[in-house]
C-alpha cells in the first residue's frame, strides 16, 4: 500500500514513462562482468559463459562427461581410429543469417588449436583437417588420439566454439572484433556497457537439435527460452542478494556463502546446486624452480601442514557445500582414486618443519603471494600463512590484489628479485576430473603452468591416458598419474566445494543443471 | 572577465600535461599486468607473453608514452585493452549516471543544508542549533555504505518503495530515472548536507555579527529579509566554495555509493579499470577528471565576482 501511495503521488506529479514492450527478459547476475567477447582469446570463465550463449560447439559433454553431438548431425570414426568424418546438421545459420559451412568450422578449429592447451595437444596429432563439402569435413590423425570428441566438447578453459570464417581468421593472440555465432542468442554489442551490462537477444536463425532431447549438461536440445537476457554486473554481493530478494533480478550465479542462510529463507527464492561435480578445487602451488621447493622432500613436507577442514571451514563454512578430497583428480568423478593419497592425510606440523630442515631449509623467508581481494583465495592464503607460522616457518607474506598475484606468479626470478615461493589458487572441478583437461596436474617444465613442475613420467602418463581405448585402461593410468603427481607435489589440494546458484523460482524455471559452467539457455520466464 | 577566462583556460594546459605524464608512469610502475589478467587462470607464461606482445605492452615505456601522446594530440583516448572498445565510448556511457547522481545529491544537500544552516545560525546556541550540529556530526561520522545498506534494507527490501540498485536513464522515463536516484542521493547527500550546513552556520554567524545587520534589524526589517537578502548573500562565498569542492569530489569520488547501489558511473569505471590494469581507460579517465576539476574551479572563481562585487578579475 505504501508503495502504491508513494509511486502514485509521484506519478501524478510527473509526466509519464514510456510503455515497456512485453518481451520476456531474464536478468541475471553472474560471478564476473563480460569484458572480453572472444572465448578463445582468454581462459576466463565469464568469456566462456558469453561464448556458450552466442556460439555453438560441435560436441557437448553430457552430465557423465561423455561427448554428444551438438552442431554435428552424424559422425563416423574409421576402424583404425585415425579418420573422423563429421557432417553438420541441416540448416545451421549464424546470427546474421549466413549459413554455417565447413570453412567456418575448419577456420575456427585451427584458431582454437593454436590458442588453447587442449586444442594445441589435439592439433599436434592432426595430420589433415579438410572439407569434403559445405557440410562435411574430415579430421585425419597421425596417431589414434583418444580424446578428440572430449576435446571438441570441453567447456573449461578456452572452448572450441564455431565462429564465422571471417572472425576465425583473426590472429589467435588478438581478440575478435565481432561476436556472431550460431548459438541460441545474439550478442547486442551496441547495448554493451563493459563493467555494467551485457545484453543478448534471441537469435531468430538458431536451429536447435531436433527431437526435443532432454538437456544433460552441455548435450541435448537447447533453445532460447526468453527474448532477451541481460547479464547485469553487480559487484557488491549484498546488493545482488537484496536485488534478488526484491525481484529486480531473476538469477544469481554466485551468491556469497555468508548470505546463503538469508536466501534459503527468502520468499520466492530457491538455491540450486548444479551439476554432479563440485565446481571448485583448491590448490597450493609451490615454485619448483626456487629453493627450498626445488627439492621434492621440501615440497612433500608441506603436505603435513595442511588440514583441509581448516581451509574449507574458512572459505565455505557449511559442510553441505564442501568436501575433503585427498586426491588431485576431482573426488566424485569417474576417475577419482586413492593413488598416493596417504601422503595427503598425515597432518603433522612438527614433522613438516623437521622434513624441511632435512631438505636443507635454514629459516630463510618463504615468499607467499597473499591475495587480499579474492572471495576464496584470500581466506585460504590466510589459513596457509597461519599454519606455516605456527609450524615455525619464516613466512614473507606479500599482500597484493589478485591482479598483481596473477602478474607476479608468472615471474621465474628468485623471490628477492620479484619472484615467489608459494601462491594459492583454484581450478574447476570438471577440468580436474580428466587428466588431459586438467592442466595443473601437468609437469611440462618451462611450457607448463606457473610453478613449473618438471617430470617426464607425468607427461608420459598424460599422453598415455589420451591414447587409452577403454575405461579400465583410463582408470589405471589415472591412478598411476595421480600417485606420481602427488609424489612430485605438482600442487597441494585443500578440498573442493560448490556454491549453489540462487534464482527466483516464482518467476523462472528450466535451469539446466550443467556441470562446471552456468548456462542460461532453456530457462523460461513464467 | 573574458580575458581572465581565456587566461585560466590556457593555464589548464600545463596542468593537464603534468597530469598526463604523472598518470602514465604511475600506473605502469604499479604492480600488475593486464596481459596476465586477459590470458586468464589457465594460461601459460608463454601465452601471457604473446598477449603482452600483441598489445604492445612489451615495448619500452617511452615508446608507449609517445604513441599515447600522439594519439591524445589527435583527440584519440585509445582503446580498452579488455573490451576493445574506444575509451571515449566507455567514458561517455558512464557520464550520464555520474552527472545525474552528482546533481541530485547536490540538490538534496543544498536544498536542505542551507536552510538548516541559516536557521542554526539564527537560533545559535539554542536547541535547534544543537540539533543541527548533532546531525552534522552524525552525518560526518556515519560511513556512506552503512547508511546505504540501512536505506536499502528499509526502503527497498522491507517496504519495497524503491529499487535496490541500478540506474535508469532519463530516456526510459522521468519517474524510473528519479526512482533510481533517490536512495543513492540521500545516502551520499547526508555527508555533504552536514558539511554545507556547518559551513553555512559558521559563515552566517560571522555575517550576523556585522554592524550592517544590526542596522538592518534596528531599521525594523523583517527577519527573513535580513537573513536571506542581507546575511546569506554575504555569507555565500565560502558556501559556494564548499559546494564547488563537493561537485569535484562527487564527479570522481562516488565509488562506494556507485558500488553499493550498482550505478554504472565514472567512479566504478575507474576502480574496475585500475583493478584490471586497463591502462588506456585509467589514463583517459584521470585526464577527464582533471579537466572537470579545473573547469569546476574556474566556474566557482567566476561566481565569486557575481556574489561579491568587491571581487574583480
Amino acid at each position: 500500500m505504501l508503495k502504491r501511495i508513494f509511486a502514485g503521488a509521484l506519478a501524478l506529479a510527473i509526466p509519464f514513462a514510456p510503455v515497456q514492450a512485453q518481451e520476456k527478459v531474464l536478468k541475471a547476475v553472474m560471478h564476473a562482468d563480460v569484458r572480453v567477447i572472444d572465448p578463445m582469446w582468454t581462459t576466463q570463465t565469464i568469456a566462456n559463459i558469453h561464448g556458450m550463449l552466442v556460439y555453438d560447439t560441435l560436441f557437448g559433454n553430457d552430465a557423465q562427461m561423455k561427448p554428444q553431438p551438438q552442431m554435428v548431425g552424424k559422425y563416423d570414426i574409421s576402424p583404425d581410429k585415425l579418420t573422423y568424418t563429421f557432417t553438420l546438421r541441416d540448416g545451421l545459420k549464424f546470427g546474421d543469417g549466413s549459413p554455417v559451412t565447413t570453412k567456418d568450422v575448419i577456420a575456427s578449429l585451427q584458431r582454437w588449436g593454436k590458442k588453447d592447451g587442449v586444442g594445441i595437444r589435439l592439433m599436434s596429432f592432426v595430420d589433415k583437417l579438410e572439407a569434403v563439402d559445405d557440410k562435411t569435413f574430415r579430421m585425419v590423425l597421425k596417431k589414434p588420439y583418444g580424446m578428440v570428441l572430449e576435446s571438441l566438447g570441453k567447456t573449461n578453459s578456452s572452448v572450441a566454439v564455431i565462429m564465422r570464417e571471417k572472425e576465425a581468421m583473426t590472429d589467435p593472440q588478438q581478440q575478435v572484433k565481432e561476436s556472431i555465432g550460431s548459438g541460441p542468442f545474439n550478442f547486442a554489442k551496441d547495448q554493451w556497457v563493459p563493467g555494467s551490462k551485457a545484453v543478448y537477444v534471441k537469435n531468430p536463425h538458431y536451429v536447435p537439435r531436433p527431437g526435443n532431447e532432454p538437456p544433460s549438461s552441455f548435450a541435448g536440445t537447447k533453445f532460447a527460452g526468453v527474448d532477451r537476457i541481460e547479464l547485469i554486473w553487480i559487484s557488491d554481493p549484498q546488493t545482488a542478494m537484496s536485488a534478488l530478494i526484491n525481484g529486480e533480478i531473476d538469477f544469481f550465479e554466485a551468491p556469497s556463502i555468508d548470505f546463503l542462510p538469508i536466501l534459503e529463507k527468502a520468499k520466492g527464492v530457491k538455491l540450486m546446486k548444479t551439476g554432479t561435480l563440485d565446481s571448485t578445487h583448491g590448490m597450493i602451488r609451490l615454485n619448483h624452480l626456487q629453493p627450498p621447493f626445488d627439492n621434492p622432500k621440501a615440497r612433500q613436507a608441506m603436505y603435513h601442514l595442511i588440514n583441509q577442514e581448516d581451509f574449507l571451514r574458512a572459505i565455505v563454512g557449511n559442510p553441505a557445500y564442501y568436501r575433503v578430497c585427498h586426491g588431485l583428480i576431482t573426488c566424485g568423478s569417474p576417475l577419482a582414486n586413492d593413488g598416493g593419497s596417504a601422503m595427503l592425510k598425515d597432518y603433522n606440523p612438527k614433522k613438516a618443519l623437521q622434513l624441511l630442515k632435512e631438505a636443507g631449509y635454514k629459516g630463510e623467508p618463504i615468499t607467499v603471494l597473499q591475495a587480499t581481494d579474492h572471495v576464496t583465495i584470500t581466506p585460504a592464503t590466510q589459513v596457509l600463512i597461519q599454519a606455516m607460522r605456527e609450524a615455525g616457518i619464516n613466512v614473507d607474506a606479500q599482500a597484493m590484489d589478485w591482479g598483481s598475484v596473477v602478474s607476479r606468479r608468472a615471474k621465474k626470478d628468485p623471490p628477492a628479485q620479484g619472484g615467489w615461493n608459494i601462491f594459492v589458487t583454484t581450478t574447476g572441478g570438471v577440468g580436474s576430473a580428466n587428466p588431459v583437461l586438467h592442466t595443473w596436474i601437468g609437469a611440462a617444465c618451462d611450457k607448463g603452468l606457473f610453478g613449473w613442475p618438471c617430470d617426464a613420467k607425468i607427461e608420459e602418463l598424460r599422453n598415455a591416458f589420451a591414447f587409452a581405448q577403454t575405461d579400465e585402461e583410463r582408470k589405471k593410468i589415472a591412478t598411476e598419474l595421480q600417485t606420481r603427481a602427488i609424489e612430485q607435489v605438482v600442487y597441494i589440494p585443500f578440498g573442493q566445494w560448490t556454491v549453489p546458484l540462487a534464482y527466483r523460482a516464482d518467476r523462472i524455471d528450466g535451469i539446466v543443471p550443467n556441470t562446471g559452467l552456468a548456462v542460461l539457455w532453456n530457462i523460461k520466464k513464467k | 572577465m573574458t580575458a581572465y577566462i581565456v587566461r585560466r583556460l590556457f593555464a589548464t594546459l600545463p596542468v593537464m600535461a603534468v597530469v598526463a605524464v604523472f598518470v602514465f608512469f604511475l600506473i605502469r610502475f604499479a604492480p600488475g599486468d593486464p596481459a596476465a589478467i586477459i590470458a586468464g587462470e589457465d594460461a601459460t607464461a608463454e601465452a601471457i607473453a604473446q598477449v603482452r606482445a600483441k598489445l604492445g605492452l612489451d615495448r619500452p615505456f617511452m615508446e608507449q608514452f609517445f604513441i599515447w601522446i600522439l594519439q591524445m594530440l589527435q583527440g584519440d583516448l585509445g582503446v580498452s585493452i579488455f573490451s576493445n572498445l574506444p575509451v571515449s565510448r566507455l567514458i561517455v556511457q558512464r557520464v550520464e549516471p555520474t552527472v545525474a547522481l552528482t546533481l541530485s545529491t547536490l540538490f538534496v544537500a543544498v536544498a536542505l543544508a542551507i536552510p538548516i544552516g541559516v536557521v542554526a545560525a539564527w537560533k545559535a546556541r539554542r536547541l535547534v542549533d544543537r540539533l543541527v550540529m548533532g546531525f552534522a556530526v552524525l552525518g560526518f561520522a556515519m560511513p556512506v555504505f552503512v547508511l546505504a545498506y540501512i536505506l536499502i534494507y528499509f526502503f527497498a527490501v522491507q517496504w519495497q518503495l524503491l529499487p535496490v540498485q541500478g540506474y535508469r536513464p532519463i530516456a526510459e522515463g522521468f519517474w524510473p530515472f528519479v526512482e533510481s536516484l533517490i536512495l543513492p542521493s540521500v545516502a551520499l547527500g547526508v555527508t555533504y548536507m552536514a558539511l554545507i550546513a556547518r559551513i553555512t552556520r559558521a559563515s552566517m554567524l560571522e555575517v550576523l555579527a556585522q554592524d550592517y545587520i544590526r542596522t538592518a534589524n534596528a531599521k525594523g526589517l523583517a527577519t527573513d529579509r535580513v537573513l536571506l537578502l542581507h546575511a546569506l548573500k554575504n555569507a555565500a562565498v565560502p558556501i559556494v566554495t564548499v559546494i564547488g569542492i563537493g561537485i569535484a569530489l562527487l564527479i570522481s569520488g562516488v565509488v562506494i555509493t556507485e558500488t553499493v547501489f550498482n550505478i554504472p558511473g565514472l567512479g566504478r569505471l575507474t576502480v574496475d579499470a585500475v583493478l584490471k590494469r586497463d591502462y588506456p581507460v585509467v589514463q583517459g579517465l584521470i585526464l577527464v577528471f582533471a579537466a572537470a576539476k579545473v573547469l569546476v574551479n574556474l566556474i566557482i572563481d567566476i561566481s565569486y565576482a557575481f556574489l561579491d562585487p568587491r571581487i574583480r578579475y
